[in-house]
């Protein structure tokens, strides 16, 4: 991957963007899930969606990638509806 | 020894010999299943048949032998870490590793030359005095050096003064040094396979079955085998082989890249990092000089190298060896890291009685080859989890009693 779609200013190269990990599927405020919401996070081989930042327009939003191909899916705001 | 070279020598009709013994067919049934045949599971098998007299062992490996993170890493053999932990264990891996030929009857190449960590803020060198003090009282030969010593311990460094990244002094770990990835892998394998133990190549587990908290067998792509005790070292997928067993691991993946020079006459006879940097830099017996070791800013599993980490690694050997501006480059590869959150491994029990972990190695499980190998092999010949490996665990997480070595790392994360 060198480019990266962001939702609101297009194909940019991907050194303008910050990697913020995985969506979580867990939550920090959750005695039951804080262990692993703090230490084990998604990590599969294959489609994972994921949280950037488009940092010359501090745009953040979600991506879904491949974790073994490298492909990205498919881009989207958190504002907007998942399709 | 020099007898039996002489005969060799002038004997007729020289057949090759094979070091380790080709792939024979699945059995039904073994006292210990050792899933990974890079260097730690090699090592776990060569201490269970060497040490602890249990031969009917299987080392189960999805591609060739050691063709994974033992082939990939950059080959630092050190233990100078930050907790009183991890540096009592790595500083015996690194006397592991000073008998090691004469122990496997193999050379593995092992030159302890030292290691010199460059400090370009004072900050650097601030931490630098603790990780000293922390060796020290250890017992790991490791000093804060000024930077005239820098300049006698490698002449040929830039110093870059009154420059963004002039160098102030270093940490230098005497007992630092390197060995032969592959002989390491080989030399276990052979002494292994002669007392009995069974290398499996090309063989990929496909599912763990348990009943209870015990794991019964193990399937592969070339039939099912039951599994008295297994150990688990799969390096980069070891989450996923983990989850085989149904087993969680606080792990996620990088990958870590790397890239050799042509050879060049020897001018680096230390090993040289940067932390500032994030370079890495030790020339090999070959002359080739290894750089390292730029991980991706994103999870991934694959071992693709990208462009933007090689202008990374270039740009950092170039400012420490400027001249090495015209030299090309032969190799450059990448390694699936599997790195926990607190930059230390995951060694011993799981939540199944009979199965065993090695995982979580990250950027440093090279210099633990040895030592991961043998306290592993001792979990399963005693049932039980030496006390040197116990802060390891992998319930440590539970209890947020991190291990927390990051900031002992070379490599930039």
């Amino acid at each position: 991957m060198k480019q990266l779609e962001c939702p609101v200013n297009g194909l940019r190269d991907i050194s303008e963007f910050q990697y913020l990990g995985p969506r979580r599927s867990t939550r920090s405020d959750d005695p039951d899930t804080v262990v692993a919401h703090v230490f084990f996070a998604e990590n599969p081989l294959g489609p994972m969606v994921e949280w950037w930042r488009h940092r010359p327009s501090n745009t953040v939003f979600l991506a879904e990638r491949h974790t073994v191909t490298d492909q990205v899916l498919r881009t989207w705001l958190p504002t907007s509806p998942e399709t | 020894m020099p007898f039996a070279l002489l005969r060799y020598g002038l004997s007729k009709g020289h057949r090759p010999f094979r070091d380790i013994p080709a792939t024979p067919d699945l059995k039904r049934s073994y006292d210990v299943v050792i899933i990974g045949g890079g260097g730690h599971g090699l090592a776990a098998a060569w201490y269970l048949s060497n040490q602890h007299g249990i031969r009917s062992v299987a080392v189960l490996e999805k591609g060739y032998l050691a063709g994974g993170n033992t082939a990939r890493n950059t080959t630092t053999i050190r233990s100078n870490y930050l907790t009183s932990e991890s540096i009592r264990f790595y500083r015996e891996a690194v006397s592991l590793y000073e008998s090691m030929s004469e122990d496997l009857g193999f050379n593995v190449m092992f030159s302890q030359r030292g290691q010199l960590t460059l400090a370009h803020s004072d900050a650097t060198m601030r931490s630098f005095h603790l990780r000293a003090e922390m060796g020290k009282l250890a017992g790991a030969r490791i000093e804060v050096v000024d930077a005239q010593t820098v300049r006698e311990l490698c002449p040929h460094l830039h110093m870059d003064e009154g420059g963004l990244h002039e160098v102030l002094g270093g940490l230098w770990h005497a007992d630092g040094g390197t060995a032969r990835h592959d002989a390491v892998a080989w030399g276990y394998a052979r002494g292994a396979a002669a007392k009995g133990v069974e290398i499996h190549q090309r063989t990929t587990v496909t599912a763990i079955r348990s009943t209870g908290d015990r794991v019964t067998e193990i399937e592969t792509n070339r039939g099912t085998i039951r599994a008295g005790q297994v150990i688990q070292a799969t390096g980069g997928l070891n989450g996923q082989v983990a989850e085989l067993a149904g087993i969680r691991l606080p792990i996620r993946c990088f990958p870590l890249q790397a890239m050799v020079t042509q050879p060049l006459k020897p001018f680096l006879d230390i090993l040289l990092s940067s932390a500032n940097l994030h370079t890495y830099l030790v020339q090999s017996s070959r002359g080739e000089i290894v750089i390292g070791g730029g991980s991706d800013p994103y999870q991934l599993a694959s071992t693709r190298s990208s462009f933007d980490q090689k202008v990374h690694l270039a740009q950092g050997a170039l400012h420490l060896f400027p001249f090495l501006h015209n030299v090309k480059l032969l190799r450059q590869w990448a390694g699936i890291t599997d790195m926990t959150p607190d930059y230390s491994p995951i060694m011993g029990a799981s939540p199944l009685s009979n199965y065993w972990l090695d995982a979580g190695w990250g950027t440093w499980g090279f210099k633990a080859t040895p030592v991961a190998g043998k306290y592993m092999a001792e979990c399963v010949a005693t049932g039980k989890v030496p006390d040197i490996i116990a802060p390891f665990a992998l319930t440590r997480f539970d209890r947020f009693a991190l291990l927390n070595e990051m900031g002992a790392t070379a490599a930039s994360h």
